[in-house]
């Protein structure tokens, strides 16, 4: 049986309802939340700070850390606290991800650290924490060439579809399932990160990464609805 | 050509009369205006036409300038400022004080108005707060001096930090915020460009509604007329007493 219908009864190039608010966390510089309807994720950001150890001073341009995790009751089974070798991975491609946009010559010699946390999981975690630490950074007051909007494009079967959530990525009918999660920088639409699970014929990543760059442009608006709301509120 | 500078004239004209603009929030990479006429001042770049924002805040088009004021952030020391500091380390030839900025802060011995002999700790030791201001940035190290008039050692009184964003409007225009609140309350106040306040009165209830104060003038920051609004929350305090 191909895969005709998505489970949740979205379309295919439909994203989850999204969410984002900035400024949540008030003892940090920047925060925020950002939701693709089960999964949100915050990030809080800390700095320009001084860089210990010196050792990894770069008296050119600052650095970029970024730390991501997941909360031990956000998946339905408890994870055990702590870094895995999997938070590690998403910790280095958010970092790979957000450095492009972030101008790092103007703080030589400290560090931005961004924590990324998952409150609850129901996949794309990863994409969700990377809009938020986009949002956070830009909430920080620090100099950002452009924003970065990240969403997860896959195939199930013979079908590109946009967003997945669990039980889409545990597809196992027919070519089973490949999960790509994108990043787009928001202005020259570059992109600053891409993973891929599974098997794809070429042709069809790159109908994955077009319809992956239209849903990225909606995640920019909801973004810069966030950051907009910032001055209503006030 | 002339016609053009005519254009241009009559367009910066309107914008400084023309119903006083609502400053807009402006996102990093969102184009702020368009036009070569423009100029682009803090936070701000220009990529071909456009004047595009680089950080977050609020766009502020005054004349031809274009800029965003930030609204977050860290302090960025600058020579002139005047910042209240905590002293870090004691070196043989002078003071490390904590700026709350990225980077560490330089106050040489040479840089003091006093003969200074021996043990530095005597003078000022680590704890200590000083209100100094700054001489030089270079290669992102700052140098301090306590050289002038109301700079030095602050005894007793109260510390509060803000968002050193926030600092010009406590300050107010030519300093007419500042200068209510310590009328209102008889305290003396310092507010260093890095968001650190010192407030020193004779009495405690005094400093006390004059941190209220400035916190009142930090957090409702984005509100038009705040000064009146300062002279109300005195008001009412006043009233709430009797």
């Amino acid at each position: 049986m191909a895969y005709t219908k998505r489970i949740d009864g979205r379309k295919f190039n439909e994203t989850r309802k999204m969410e984002a608010k900035v400024n949540i966390i008030k003892n940090a510089d920047g925060s925020a939340l950002f939701r693709f309807g089960d999964t949100i994720a915050i990030a809080a950001v800390y700095g320009p700070k001084p860089l210990h150890p010196q050792h990894l001073r770069n008296p050119e341009k600052g650095l970029l850390r970024c730390n991501y995790d997941m909360i031990s009751f956000s998946v339905s089974e408890r994870k055990r606290p702590g870094p895995t070798r999997r938070s590690q991975e998403i910790s280095k491609v958010s970092e790979w991800a957000l450095t492009p946009i972030v101008e790092l010559e103007k703080y030589p010699n400290t560090v931005i650290d961004v924590h990324i946390i998952v409150l609850q999981a129901n996949a794309s975690t990863r994409c969700a924490g990377i809009n938020a630490a986009a949002l956070a950074l830009a909430n920080a007051g620090i100099p950002m060439k452009q924003l970065v909007s990240s969403v997860s494009v896959g195939k199930i079967d013979k079908k590109v579809v946009v967003d997945l959530i669990k039980e889409e990525e545990d597809y196992r009918e027919g070519e089973g399932s490949t999960d790509i999660p994108l990043a787009f920088l928001s202005k020259s639409g570059e992109i600053s990160l891409l993973q891929l699970d599974g098997k794809i014929r070429p042709k069809e990543l790159d109908e994955a990464i077009k319809i992956g760059r239209e849903a990225s442009k909606e995640v920019y608006e909801i973004q810069k609805r966030a950051l907009k709301a910032v001055g209503e509120e006030k | 050509m002339i016609a053009e500078k005519k254009i241009i004239k009559q367009k910066v004209d309107e914008e400084r009369e023309g119903k006083k603009k609502k400053r807009e929030i402006a996102i990093p990479g969102e184009k702020i205006v368009s036009g070569k006429e423009y100029l682009p001042g803090d936070g701000t770049v220009r990529e071909k036409d456009d004047i595009v924002a680089r950080r977050f805040g609020l766009a502020d088009i005054s004349g031809r300038l274009v800029k965003v004021i930030p609204l977050s952030g860290i302090y960025m020391p600058r020579v002139g400022n005047i910042v209240i500091g905590r002293v870090e380390d004691v070196t043989f030839n002078g003071w490390i004080l904590d700026l709350k900025s990225p980077y560490s802060s330089f106050l040489s011995v040479s840089e003091c108005p006093r003969y200074i002999k021996g043990d530095l700790t005597e003078y000022y030791d680590i704890g200590d707060v000083l209100a100094c201001k700054v001489v030089s940035v270079k290669h992102k190290s700052i140098d301090l001096t306590i050289k002038d008039r109301g700079l030095g050692k602050l005894d007793k009184g109260l510390i509060i930090h803000i968002n050193s964003n926030k600092v010009p409007r406590v300050i107010g225009r030519e300093g007419s915020m500042i200068k209510m609140i310590k009328d209102e309350t008889g305290c003396e106040i310092t507010v260093g460009q890095n968001g650190v306040v010192w407030i020193s009165g004779s009495k405690v209830e005094d400093e006390l509604k004059a941190k209220e104060a400035v916190l009142f003038v930090a957090n409702k920051s984005y509100i038009e007329g705040l000064t009146d609004k300062v002279k109300k929350f005195f008001e009412g305090k006043r009233g709430g007493k009797k």
